[in-house]
Parts: structure tokens; C-alpha cells; sequence
């Protein structure tokens, strides 16, 4: 039988017969690696997340858009420009009223305001991105940022569904991001977050989210003329701890439509679990193939020169293939 | 004070400047150091050694030296400008889009276009074919240069450079980052020990071969365990390539569905395999021409042979996710996504794996050099920059094209890399000597 070359060039060096039987020793060994690698599973972000985790519930239509929880916040968190009221998240406004106008069919302009801040996920998406755990969910509950662990990368901006999280762009060598951290320390001390406890109206509940949520589907129950039949939040990426009700479907109010009920971070953990299976069948198949075209060429080569041999071994692929027949 | 921030652009530029000078001659001296030059015949191969000329060396030719001067004074100067006003006072990016080109090119591409080390390496030495020798150590020079080119360019890129070791500390299992940083800082290290033998053998050189210094007996080790970090490269290039891709796997919402899918880790994976072929190809062609060496014509037509089939199975896999996923009619509707993904694909897979299938094109070194460019710029470089940049516009809207002075940064980081490859390879025994096997 003729051997076969596996390239085209003169002096080919292995049979391409050879070759499969190479690789074909190393996958058999990454198949059962595989096997083995199968049984190890990593855990999710969300685990230990439970219901009662503290939660705001906003309701839109009580909301008369006069920025007290915007100028609280800055006040509590130490932001500059206390006196302003923003108008988007940024490294000085962990939360801002957003103002739409919209058209009726009859013709009529309606006013609307959101509060926007983190939404406080169950499986945050910037949580599961950070390398080094700089951002991450507290025992109390809310997301939370250290500044000290930060590497700057801005993963979590790419990752979070909400686009919260800010960067400081004009700061060259101590950034931070920024982002709502729902006054932790207040939740610590017994207190509601200083944005709930400003708002005038009753549009801001403070509770845990079962009650929250409770709450949400009793008032669109009492209401259902008023309200759309939607809590914002409920399901949305895997559920989150701010709520929202309103009378105008979210979409219409800048929120973001369509978005999935599974958590993003479930994603990766698909392509994460696989790794400990990558490492070892990788590892096995390249490690089998190594250790199997070493032993045979160390059958029958003769050792090499100082650069590994520039030139191919002679007549390696006509010796293999006389062992055969 | 006043007087310090007003005349600070004035500092920048006159401190950039040195840094390039400084570089320039920093790397020539290194390089001149690591060389013995007091009486070998063999190791020199000119009079380029003798220190008095190296300021000449610097001056001839003034084009050249005058164009690499000023990318690398312009490169400085805007680093140092970023360390000094922020990454928002050099960049287009804010927190709607918060990663460029820095991370789309310089990360994203770069860590694509070092797999030939990896490939090349694993089937030298793993698949034990070993006429590919010749090509192993430009390969893990390209690599080992590409890795310190990415590292520097993030650095640039991250707020904090400082933490950058915090993910090697604070394990954090879920984020396919974490894995990334872990995976490039190691392999980096382990192209470093695969380069060490060929900086060893320069150092020994002079030296008899029953030496007893550590030097000596570190390149004997390393010569016995070498195929242990072949292994390992194998495996950390695998975690990390994919990973890159798996980045993009947690922005369903965000990503145009045209390149988001569960299987991006996957695709990344082959075509990186793809472009190291490649790649290994465009540099062994280019190294030819300026070395003036011989061309590994078959080694190379080998290697272009393989990548068709490598892109064929790349085409393969990504049309039969399209179809799975019922996201194909999205590229039959005119939209600046559909126009994106067709260049990529066709000029970066098809028209190239079609060429490279072609005996005549296999035998003609600058037709296999164009095929492997298209792998590169169109196929891996477009792509990384699709799914990081372009596929994210239809979400967030036009706000993003790079500033001047980010692609000014990548140009410099490019032009770092040309001149260390060059230097490198022309002071160390990175190509086989061809008069060797004659003598």
C-alpha cells in the first residue's frame, strides 16, 4: 500500500493513517476524562437568593417627578452637585427621574416620570462578569461595589441589561464605577433607603420582595383599569429587586422590551461548567497524543541535533509503514 | 501650578519623545548585551555589534527610523495623555459603550493572532511532525510578542492597571473574564519558558558544552520537560481563545443575533486555530523578505492546506448554527450587520478557504500570503471587531467610532511588536541557520 502523505510538501514525515491513529489514542483518553469532568458542576450567583430579599416597589402613576429621591440620594451618598437634579446615571447620580411626554390617540400629551437606578437583579449580570468579585451581592441583599478589588475592565457596563453602572472617565488613575448600592448601611441600621424615605407621594415602597410583589398584583388587581397587567421586574431577566407598576406599558416609557425571563449569567454558566470537561479532555487528548507519538518515535528515531532537527527525520513514514505490513 | 497643568501637553510630548528614543536604543542595546561578541566568528554575523556604530545604526536609514520615531512618540505621548486626564479624555467611549477598539483590536485580535504558537507548537511537537520545526520558534516569538503587546494595550485600556492581578487572588468561577486574565497571565509565562531555550542558546554559546553553569544546565532541563508547557500551552490556549468568545454569551439582549449564540466560545476557538495557520504563514513570508532567508514554501502550502479544511469547518459550524438558531434571513435584509457579516465571512472564510485549496495557489508564495491575510484582517480582526463593536450598534445606536488617538495607540502597539520581532529574530537563533546542515 502506498502511504498516503497528509501535506503536500516533499519529505513528508507521517502517514496519514499514522496521524489518525495519533489523534485518534488521545481523543479515546479525553473521552473519559470527559466522563469524570461531566460529574463536576460549578454554583449559580443566585443561589441562596431568597424572596424576603429587601425591595423597592415603584409605582409610576404616583410619581409627580419632583427629583426628591434623586437629590436624597445625592445627598446620602456624598455626590457632588448636590443641589441639581440629574438627568441620567452617571459617577454623580446613582439614580435620576426620567420625564416622557406621549401622545394619546386622542391627541393629548401625557406626562410620565420613572425613577432609574440599579435594579438590583437576583442573577445580576455584572455580578457573574467581574473577575475579581469587586462587585458582588451582599448578605443583606443588595448589589454592591469595592473600589479596592476594581480593575477598571468595565465588563460590567458590557454585561448589565440596564446599562446602571458608571465609569468615571476623567479620573486617570483611581475610577470608580458607580451605581446604586441601595443604601446598605441604612438597610443595616433598620432604615428604608434615603430615596424611599424622601419621596413625598407614596410612590416608593420600601419591603421584601414577596411582600412587594404581593402588594403589585393587589393594586393592578383593585385597579385594573388603571394599571397595565405587568410588574417590571417580576420575571423580567430572571426577576429583580426593584419593582414597577404603571398605567403605560413599560416600553412606551424608555424601559427595555422583550427581555428574556432566564437571567443572563445562566448563559455563561452553560459555557463556565463546560471548562472543568475543556481542561481535562484538552488536557488528556494533547497529553495521549504527546506521550504516544514520543514513544513512538523513540522506538525508531534517532536523537536529534541541538535545533530539534531542521530537517525531517528520513524515511520516518516508510519505516512506520513497513511495521504495518 | 497653573504654569505645570498649561505647560503639561509640552512636558507630554517632549517625555513621549524620549520614551521612543529610549526604546529604540534600549531594545537595540539590550539585544547588543545579550549577545557575546568578544571572539566568536560564528554568532556574529557582521560587524553590526560593534558598539560605536550603534547611534549610525539608529540614523540609517533616517526614513524608516523617522517614520518608526514618531508612531512610537505619538503612541507614548497618548498613553501618557490618558494617565494623566483619564481614559475619556483619548478615547470615544462612555458608558453607553464602554469598550473600543482597545479591547476590540488590541485584545480581542491580538490574543486571535498569537494562536500560531500554540497550533504551530502542538503539531511540531504533539503531533510529532516534525519537518514543521523550522517554523516553532518564529511562531512562539510571534506568540510571546503578541501576549506582551495585549497585556500592554490593557493596561492602557483598564481604569485601574494596578489591580491587574486580582483575578489571579479573588477566584470569581462565573465570569468568563476571570478565566480570560487567568489564562493569559499563565500562558504568557509558559511562551516565555517555551522562548527561554532559544535566548539560552545564544548565552551558551561560547560556552563548552560540559559547563556546569545553571545557564547550561537550565537548557538541558528545559530541552527534556519542553513538550510539559507544549501540553499546557495547548490547554490554556484552548480555555482562554474560547473564553473570549464566551465574554459575549452574557449580552443576549445587547449582541445583533446575526453573532450572538451559545456558540461563540466555539467559533472562536476554530478560528483561532484558522489564523494561527494563517498567521504563521503571512509572518514566515514576511520574515523571508526582510531576512532575505529561503522560504519554507512546502511547510507553508502544508499549513495553507490545512487551514481550508480548518475554514471549512469554521463555515460549516457557524452556518449550521444560523439555521438552527433561524437567524438566516437576517442576512438576505440590507442592514449594515447583514454587509459586516458577509465581508467576514466571505472574504475572511470563503474566498480564502477556496484558495487555499487550490494546488496553484499553494505553489505561488504570494498568493498563499494574500489567502492568509484575507484569514487575517477580514476573518479574525473583522470578526472580533463585529462581534465587539459593530454587532452592538443596533442596540445602543451610532455612538461609538474610534478616536484618532485610539487607533494611534494600536498602531504604536503593532509597531512595538514589527521592531521587537525584528531585532529578536535578527540577534537570536529564532530561524534555523541554514548553513547548519551543509557545514
Amino acid at each position: 500500500m502506498k502511504p498516503t502523505r497528509i501535506a503536500d510538501g516533499s519529505n513528508g514525515s507521517l502517514t496519514r493513517r499514522d496521524f489518525l491513529k495519533r489523534v485518534g489514542a488521545g481523543v479515546a483518553a479525553a473521552m473519559a476524562a470527559h466522563a469524570v469532568a461531566g460529574a463536576v458542576h460549578t454554583a449559580h450567583a443566585s443561589e441562596g437568593v431568597t424572596e424576603d430579599t429587601p425591595a423597592v416597589l415603584i409605582d409610576l402613576t404616583r410619581c409627580i417627578g419632583c427629583n426628591s429621591c434623586a437629590l436624597a440620594c445625592k445627598a446620602e451618598n456624598n455626590l457632588p452637585n448636590p443641589e441639581s437634579a440629574p438627568t441620567g446615571l452617571s459617577n454623580e447620580a446613582f439614580t435620576f427621574v426620567s420625564t416622557i411626554q406621549l401622545e394619546t390617540p386622542e391627541g393629548e400629551t401625557l406626562t410620565r416620570h420613572a425613577k432609574r437606578q440599579c435594579m438590583h437583579c437576583l442573577n445580576p449580570a455584572c455580578v457573574s462578569a467581574c473577575p475579581a468579585a469587586a462587585m458582588y451581592r451582599s448578605p443583606e441583599g443588595p448589589i454592591v461595589y469595592r473600589a479596592e478589588r476594581c480593575l477598571g475592565c468595565r465588563y460590567c457596563q458590557i454585561a448589565c441589561p440596564f446599562d446602571v453602572p458608571a465609569f468615571d472617565w476623567g479620573n486617570p488613575l483611581t475610577p470608580v464605577i458607580s451605581k446604586c448600592w441601595l443604601c446598605r448601611d441604612r438597610l443595616n441600621a433598620g432604615e428604608q433607603p434615603a430615596c424611599v424615605a424622601a419621596c413625598p407621594t407614596g410612590a416608593l415602597r420600601f419591603g421584601t420582595r414577596r411582600q412587594l410583589l404581593a402588594q403589585a398584583h393587589a393594586l393592578i388587581a383593585s385597579n385594573p383599569d388603571r394599571y397595565v397587567d405587568h410588574v417590571f421586574g417580576e420575571h423580567e431577566v430572571g426577576g429583580t429587586s426593584m419593582l414597577y407598576v404603571s398605567d403605560i406599558p413599560f416600553a412606551e416609557l424608555g424601559f427595555p422590551a422583550d427581555l428574556p425571563h432566564s437571567a443572563p449569567p445562566e448563559e455563561t454558566a452553560k459555557v463556565m461548567e463546560a471548562l472543568p470537561a475543556v481542561i481535562l479532555g484538552m488536557g488528556a487528548l494533547a497529553a495521549g497524543t504527546a506521550t504516544y507519538t514520543h514513544r513512538r518515535s523513540a522506538a525508531h528515531d534517532t536523537p536529534h541535533a541541538r535545533h530539534g532537527a531542521a530537517e525531517p527525520p528520513p524515511a520516518d513514514a516508510s519505516t512506520s509503514e513497513r511495521e504495518e505490513l | 501650578m497653573n504654569a505645570l497643568i498649561a505647560a503639561m501637553p509640552a512636558i507630554i510630548v517632549v517625555l513621549s519623545f524620549g520614551i521612543a528614543v529610549l526604546f529604540m536604543a534600549g531594545t537595540r542595546y539590550a539585544v547588543y548585551l545579550l549577545v557575546d561578541h568578544r571572539g566568536g566568528t560564528q554568532a556574529v554575523a557582521s560587524d553590526d555589534f560593534v558598539l560605536p556604530t550603534l547611534p549610525m545604526r539608529m540614523l540609517w536609514p533616517l526614513g524608516r527610523t523617522l517614520v518608526l520615531l514618531s508612531v512610537l512618540t505619538i503612541g507614548a505621548g497618548i498613553v501618557l495623555w490618558r494617565f494623566i486626564y483619564g481614559i475619556g479624555s483619548v478615547t470615544n467611549l462612555s458608558n453607553a459603550f464602554p469598550w473600543g477598539i482597545w479591547i476590540g483590536f488590541d485584545v480581542m485580535s491580538g490574543v486571535a493572532l498569537a494562536a500560531g504558537a500554540f497550533v504551530i507548537a502542538a503539531t511540531a511537537h504533539i503531533l510529532r511532525m516534525e519537518r514543521f520545526e523550522p517554523l516553532v520558534r518564529p511562531a512562539i516569538l510571534t506568540g510571546l510578542l503578541g501576549y506582551l503587546l495585549v497585556v500592554a494595550g490593557l493596561l492602557v485600556d483598564l481604569g485601574r492597571p494596578y489591580n491587574v492581578w486580582r483575578p489571579l487572588v479573588h477566584w470569581q468561577i462565573h465570569s468568563p473574564l476571570w478565566e480570560v486574565g487567568c489564562c493569559v497571565a499563565t500562558y504568557t509565562t509558559v511562551l516565555f519558558i517555551e522562548f527561554l531555550p532559544v535566548i539560552l542558546e545564544r548565552v551558551n554559546h561560547f560556552k563548552p558544552v560540559t559547563s556546569r553553569l545553571p545557564t547550561v544546565s537550565l537548557y538541558k532541563l528545559l530541552r527534556r520537560v519542553g513538550i510539559v508547557f507544549v501540553v499546557l500551552g495547548v490547554v490554556l490556549s484552548t480555555l482562554h481563545q474560547s473564553s473570549l468568545g464566551s465574554l459575549w454569551v452574557l449580552v443576549p439582549t445587547k449582541l445583533h443575533p446575526l453573532w450572538y449564540t451559545i456558540y461563540l466560545p466555539v467559533f472562536f476557538w476554530i478560528s483561532a486555530v484558522a489564523v494561527g495557520l494563517a498567521m504563521t504563514i503571512v509572518e514566515s513570508t514576511l520574515s523571508s523578505k526582510a531576512f532575505k532567508r529561503g522560504l519554507e514554501l512546502p511547510l507553508l502550502a502544508a499549513l495553507g492546506k490545512a487551514a481550508a479544511v480548518v475554514l471549512c469547518i469554521y463555515l460549516a459550524a457557524k452556518a449550521a448554527d444560523l439555521v438552527a438558531r433561524g437567524a438566516w434571513p437576517l442576512l438576505f435584509q440590507p442592514s449594515l450587520e447583514a454587509a459586516a457579516y458577509w465581508t467576514e465571512i466571505g472574504l475572511g472564510v470563503i474566498v480564502p478557504a477556496i484558495l487555499f485549496m487550490l494546488p496553484g495557489v499553494r505553489q505561488r508564495p504570494w498568493l498563499l500570503f494574500t489567502a492568509a491575510m484575507m484569514v487575517v484582517v477580514f476573518g479574525i480582526v473583522m470578526n472580533r471587531l463585529n462581534v465587539s463593536l459593530t454587532g452592538l450598534l443596533a442596540y445602543t445606536g451610532l455612538i461609538y467610532t474610534p478616536a484618532w488617538t485610539e487607533i494611534a495607540v494600536s498602531v504604536a502597539l503593532v509597531t512595538l511588536g514589527v521592531i521587537a520581532f525584528g531585532l529578536i529574530a535578527k540577534y537570536l537563533p529564532v530561524f534555523p541557520d541554514e548553513n547548519e546542515h551543509h557545514a
